[in-house]
C-alpha cells in the first residue's frame, strides 16, 4: 500500500507509477472537501534562500487552509546564513521548530543535503536547475483534469529546454503513462543528453526539433517555458536566443492545431506566450497555478500522515 | 619454464588485468611513489581478455578497501592478488560498487557537495562502462568526468 508518512519529497524520480497516482487521487479530494482542520497544530517551516511567488504563497496557503500554521523567511539575508552559517547547521537548528520543512536553495542537491541531516520530513521547493517536485505534481494534476486522462498522450516541451527543471522532470514523470514527446528549442538550448539517454533507456517514443511547425497538429498538450535569462553566464548568449517562440492564437491556429490542445506553462512568462491565448480553451496555465494549492495540500497531508 | 613479463614479488599486492591505458592513474591512486619496498609498474603486456593489460606489484603492502574502490572507477575489469611467501593467498575481482562515498568529486560547480561540506556520495547507475549519479544534484558522470578526491 502506498504511503508518504514522513517522506520526503526531494525529486519525481524517487516516485514510481503508483505513487504518483495516488498523490494525484489524493489532490481530487482536496478539491472536493476543505479539511480545514486537518493540519491544526502543525508547523511548516519554509525556507526560501531565493525568491518565489508562486511556490512559497500556495504552500503557505495550503498550510493554512488545512488549519497549519507557517513560520520562516523569504530571502536568506535575514537569517544567521547571512553570518556565514551552514546550510546543515540552520536546518538541523530549525527541525526542532516545525513539523515539516519547506525548503528552496539555489545550490543543485541542497533539499537531499537537508533531508540526510534533519528528521523531520523535508520538501524541495526548488534545488537551483536541478528538481523542483511539487511543481511536477501540479503539472501532472493539471493534464490529468483537462484532458481526462494521463496515458498515451502526445506532449510537445517548448522553450529551454536546457535549464528547465520543470521540463526535465514533467518528461520523467510522463514516461510513466506511455506519452509521446517533442522537444521543441533551439539547438543551443536542447534537452540536456543525459536527460534524453533516460527517457530512451526506458522506451519513451521522444522527437528533437526547432520548430513546432508541422507537429502542432500532433500534439495534446504543449509545455510551454520561458528562456530563463538568469541561467545565461553571456548576455550575447541570451539575447540570440531571446524571443525564439512567441504562441498566439493566430499563429497556432494558422499552423494548425488540435481543437483540444491545452497550453501549459509554468509561468512566469515574458513574451513567449501571448496574452491574446488568455481568454482561449487552449490556455489552462492560470488554473495550473491555481492546482498549486490542492496538490500542495494532499502533499503536506499525506508527508505528515494526517490521511490516507 | 614459464615467461614472466614482470618479476613476482615476496610479499604485497598485484594489481592485474588493468586497461593498458589507465595504469599509471591506478599506480597515482596507490600513493606509489612513497612505498620503499619494490615496486613493478608493467604496461601494454599481452592479455587475452583486454588485448593490452597493465600491471602493478607492489611489495609489503595491503590494498585497502577506499583503494580498491577508486580503482573500481579507473579499471573495473582488474583483479588483485595478495601475495605471502610468492603464494597468492586471496584472490580476488575487483567489484563497482552500488553507491561510492568520500573519494568521487561531484563536476558540478552549483552542486552542493561542492558548497556545504556535505562529503560526496554516487549512486552507481552502470557499471561498466561506468556512470555515476550525483546522491545530491542528481547529475550523471561518465569516466571522463570522474576526479578523484
Amino acid at each position: 500500500m502506498v504511503s508518504f508518512k514522513q517522506r520526503d519529497i526531494i525529486s519525481i524520480r524517487h516516485f514510481n507509477r503508483e505513487e504518483l497516482l495516488y498523490i494525484l487521487e489524493l489532490t481530487k479530494r482536496m478539491e472536493q472537501s476543505s479539511f480545514s482542520d486537518l493540519l491544526k497544530g502543525k508547523v511548516l517551516a519554509s525556507l526560501f534562500f531565493e525568491p518565489s511567488t508562486r511556490t512559497r504563497l500556495s504552500f503557505e496557503s495550503a498550510m493554512k487552509r488545512l488549519g497549519g500554521m507557517v513560520i520562516g523567511f523569504a530571502e536568506s539575508g535575514v537569517t544567521s546564513v547571512a553570518k556565514g552559517e551552514s546550510l546543515r547547521d540552520s536546518v538541523k537548528i530549525i527541525e526542532g521548530y516545525c513539523d515539516i520543512l519547506l525548503l528552496r536553495h539555489y545550490l543543485e542537491g541542497s533539499a537531499q543535503l537537508a533531508a540526510d541531516v534533519v528528521t523531520v520530513p523535508v520538501i524541495n521547493a526548488g534545488d537551483g536547475a536541478n528538481q523542483h517536485p511539487t511543481q511536477t505534481f501540479l503539472d501532472l494534476y493539471t493534464i490529468q483534469k483537462t484532458k481526462g486522462a494521463l496515458e498515451g498522450l502526445t506532449v510537445g516541451f517548448l522553450g529551454d529546454l536546457k535549464h528547465g527543471r520543470t521540463v526535465h522532470s514533467l518528461a520523467y514523470a510522463l514516461s510513466y503513462f506511455d506519452a509521446e514527446m517533442f522537444f521543441i528549442s533551439p539547438s543551443s538550448l536542447r534537452m540536456p543528453a543525459d536527460c534524453m539517454e533516460e527517457l530512451q533507456n526506458r522506451n519513451v517514443k521522444c522527437h528533437e526539433t526547432e520548430s513546432l511547425t508541422g507537429i502542432s497538429k500532433q500534439l495534446d498538450v504543449i509545455y510551454c517555458t520561458r528562456i530563463q535569462k538568469e541561467r545565461f553566464a553571456d548576455a550575447v548568449e541570451f539575447e540570440k536566443v531571446s524571443g525564439t517562440y512567441r504562441l498566439n492564437k493566430a499563429m497556432l491556429e494558422d499552423i494548425g492545431i488540435k481543437k483540444d490542445l491545452k497550453i501549459l506553462h509554468p509561468l512566469p512568462r515574458v513574451d513567449e506566450m501571448d496574452e491574446s491565448l488568455d481568454n482561449t480553451d487552449y490556455a489552462v496555465y492560470f488554473n495550473q497555478a491555481r492546482n498549486g494549492i490542492p496538490v500542495r495540500k494532499a502533499l503536506l497531508a499525506a508527508v505528515l500522515g494526517v490521511i490516507e | 619454464m614459464k615467461h614472466m613479463d614482470v618479476s613476482a614479488i615476496k610479499d604485497g599486492s598485484v594489481i592485474d588485468h588493468i586497461d593498458s591505458k589507465s595504469t599509471l592513474k591506478v599506480a597515482d591512486i596507490l600513493n606509489i611513489q612513497n612505498e620503499e619496498q619494490v615496486v613493478l609498474v608493467g604496461v601494454n603486456l599481452t592479455s587475452k581478455f583486454l588485448g593490452k593489460k597493465g600491471i602493478i606489484k607492489i611489495g609489503g603492502k595491503i590494498i585497502d578497501q577506499q583503494e580498491v574502490n577508486k580503482i573500481a572507477l579507473i579499471a573495473p575489469n582488474a583483479s588483485v592478488n595478495i601475495i605471502k611467501d610468492y603464494e597468492v593467498v586471496k584472490k580476488f575481482k575487483i567489484a563497482v560498487p552500488d553507491v561510492i562515498e568520500g573519494i568521487v568529486k561531484c563536476f558540478n560547480p552549483n552542486c552542493v557537495s561542492n558548497h556545504h561540506a556535505a562529503g560526496t556520495k554516487f549512486h552507481v547507475i552502470n557499471k561498466n562502462p561506468i556512470k555515476l549519479r550525483c546522491h545530491y544534484c542528481e547529475r550523471v558522470m561518465n569516466s571522463k568526468d570522474i576526479v578523484l578526491t
